[in-house]
C-alpha cells in the first residue's frame, strides 16, 4: 500500500510542479464555455437553458486533453517499466496515476464548474446538483480514460485515437450526470437516483479499468 | 481427443473446412434472402398501421440483430485471443469488426428511414439509438486503433482489450428498450403478438441474414490468412535477397 500512496504523491507533485497540465484544461475548459455564447448568441434563457450540458460537455473535452500525458512521460524515461516489474501489482500503479489524474484535474474542473455557470446564467440554486454530480462522475473519466491512454500509448495519432475510443464510453457517465440535474431542475426525487447511478458507474470503473489498462499496458512492454 | 477449436488451430486445417463449408452457407444465405424477399414482398400482408413501410423492418431487425451478434463474436474471440492465445481468435475478431460496423449502420440507416414516416422524424435520441450509435462508435474505434500500430501481434492484442472493456455497453443496448420508457419499441421477440403472415419472413430473413454475415466471415478470414501468408513469404524474399547479396559482396 505504502508504494501506491508514494506513486499517487509522486503523480500529483508532478502535476503540482509542473502545473502546466491542470493550467491547459482549466483554460481549455473557461475557453469553450466562452465560445459558446458567441456561437449561440447571449440569449439567457436559453443559455441557462442549455448550462448544465455545455459545462458537462466541455469537462469531459476538458479531461480528455490530459489524458494522452497520463503514461506517456514515465514511459518515455523508462519508470513505467520500473513500475511494472516492481513489487506493486501495476493494476495498483495505473490505479494510482488515475486517482492522481482525478484529484488533479477531475477536481479542480468540478470546482471551476460553478464559475462559468455563473457565466452562463445557470440558476444559483442548481450549483450544489452540478458539483455534486460533476465529482460523482469524473472518477469515471479518469479511470476510464485511463485504459484509453494505456490503449493508445505507442499508436500514432495517438491523441485523436485516444478521444475516439474514450468519449463513446464517457456516454452513460454524461447521460446521468445531465439527468440528474434535469431532475433537480425541475424539483423531482430523481436526482438521488441518478446520483447514485453516476456513483455506481464510477466504482465499477474504478474497479475494472486498472485492470484492462494494466493489461494493454503489459502488452506493450513484452 | 481434440476439440473442435483446437482442431482449427491449424491455418491450413481451417483453411480446407472453410473451402468446403463457404458454398454451402453462401448458397444458403441466398436461398433464405431471396425466399423471405419472395414472402416480404408479394405475400406478407402491409400493416394496418404502418402501410407498406413495415417492410423495412425485414431489413431492420436483421441487421439490428447481426450488430450485437458480430459484437459479441468479437468479444468471444478477443477472450479467446488474449485467454487462450488461439491464432485464429485475432483473425476471427479483425475480420468481424468491418462486417459489424457495416450491419450496425444499416440498422441505424433502415431504421432512420422507418423512422421518419412513423414517428415524423429521422432521429430521435432516445435510449435505444443512441446505445446503437455508441456500438457503431466502438466499432469505429476497433478499427482505428488496430489500424495505427505497426506490430500486427501488438495491435491484435490491444484491439481484443478494447473489445473485452466494450462488452459492457451489449446488455445496455439489448434492455435499452426495457430499462427506459423510449420511443423505440420494446422487443416481440418473435412471440405470438407477431402474425405468422409477417413473423414467418421475419424468420427466415433474420436466418439469411446470419447466413450472410457466417459467409462474409469466413471470406474475410480466408483472405486475412491469406494476406498473412503472402506478407511472411515476402518477408522470407526479402531476407533470402538480402542473404544472397551478402555472400556476393563477401565472396
Amino acid at each position: 500500500m505504502s508504494g501506491f500512496l508514494a506513486l499517487l504523491k509522486r503523480d500529483l507533485t508532478l502535476a503540482l510542479r509542473e502545473g502546466s497540465a491542470l493550467g491547459t484544461a482549466l483554460g481549455f475548459f473557461l475557453v469553450v464555455v466562452a465560445m459558446l455564447p458567441l456561437g449561440l448568441g447571449p440569449d439567457l434563457k436559453l443559455l441557462s437553458r442549455i448550462a448544465p450540458g455545455v459545462l458537462w460537455i466541455a469537462l469531459l473535452l476538458a479531461a480528455l486533453l490530459s489524458l494522452p500525458r497520463l503514461f506517456e512521460a514515465d514511459h518515455e524515461d523508462g519508470s513505467l517499466e520500473v513500475m511494472a516489474t516492481a513489487p506493486l501489482p501495476l493494476e495498483l500503479a495505473v490505479a494510482a496515476k488515475a486517482l492522481a489524474h482525478w484529484i488533479s484535474t477531475g477536481i479542480p474542473l468540478a470546482l471551476m464548474a460553478p464559475v462559468l455557470g455563473i457565466m452562463l446564467n445557470l440558476d444559483i440554486t442548481l450549483t450544489p446538483a452540478l458539483v455534486a454530480t460533476m465529482l460523482a462522475g469524473t472518477p469515471a473519466i479518469s479511470f476510464l480514460g485511463s485504459v484509453g491512454a494505456a490503449l493508445t500509448l505507442k499508436a500514432r495519432r495517438g491523441g485523436l485515437l485516444l478521444a475516439l475510443l474514450v468519449l463513446p464510453l464517457y456516454i452513460p457517465t454524461l447521460i446521468f450526470g445531465i439527468s440528474a440535474i434535469g431532475f433537480a431542475n425541475l424539483g423531482q426525487d430523481g436526482f438521488g437516483a441518478s446520483l447514485m447511478i453516476l456513483g455506481a458507474i464510477s466504482l465499477a470503473s474504478i474497479a475494472a479499468a486498472p485492470v484492462a489498462a494494466a493489461a494493454a499496458l503489459r502488452l506493450q512492454m513484452s | 481427443m481434440q476439440t473442435l477449436t483446437q482442431r482449427l488451430a491449424n491455418p491450413t486445417r481451417f483453411m480446407e473446412l472453410s473451402r468446403a463449408l463457404l458454398p454451402w452457407v453462401s448458397a444458403g444465405a441466398a436461398l433464405f434472402i431471396l425466399y423471405a424477399m419472395y414472402l416480404v414482398f408479394f405475400v406478407a400482408p402491409p400493416d394496418y398501421q404502418q402501410g407498406e413501410t413495415v417492410k423495412i423492418m425485414y431489413i431492420h431487425v436483421p441487421s439490428a440483430w447481426l450488430a450485437l451478434m458480430s459484437y459479441s463474436l468479437i468479444a468471444l474471440s478477443s477472450f479467446g485471443l488474449l485467454v487462450f492465445r488461439h491464432p485464429l481468435a485475432d483473425v476471427s475478431a479483425k475480420a468481424a469488426a468491418p462486417l459489424g460496423a457495416a450491419f450496425t449502420l444499416c440498422a441505424l440507416i433502415t431504421g432512420s428511414l422507418w423512422g421518419k414516416p412513423m414517428w415524423g422524424t429521422y432521429w430521435v435520441w432516445d435510449a435505444r439509438l443512441t446505445s446503437v450509435l455508441i456500438l457503431f462508435f466502438l466499432y469505429l474505434g476497433l478499427i482505428a486503433l488496430r489500424s495505427s500500430l505497426e506490430d500486427e501481434a501488438l495491435a491484435g492484442k490491444l484491439t481484443a482489450v478494447l473489445a473485452l472493456v466494450g462488452v459492457a455497453i451489449l446488455p445496455i443496448i439489448k434492455f435499452s428498450v426495457d430499462w427506459w420508457n423510449t420511443l423505440h419499441q420494446p422487443s416481440t421477440g418473435f412471440t405470438s403478438s407477431v402474425d405468422p403472415s409477417m413473423r414467418t419472413p421475419l424468420l427466415l430473413s433474420a436466418i439469411g441474414f446470419t447466413l450472410l454475415f457466417f459467409a462474409l466471415h469466413l471470406k474475410a478470414m480466408q483472405n486475412e490468412i491469406l494476406r498473412r501468408r503472402v506478407k511472411s513469404l515476402r518477408l522470407a524474399e526479402v531476407e533470402r535477397g538480402e542473404r544472397t547479396f551478402a555472400e556476393r559482396a563477401g565472396g
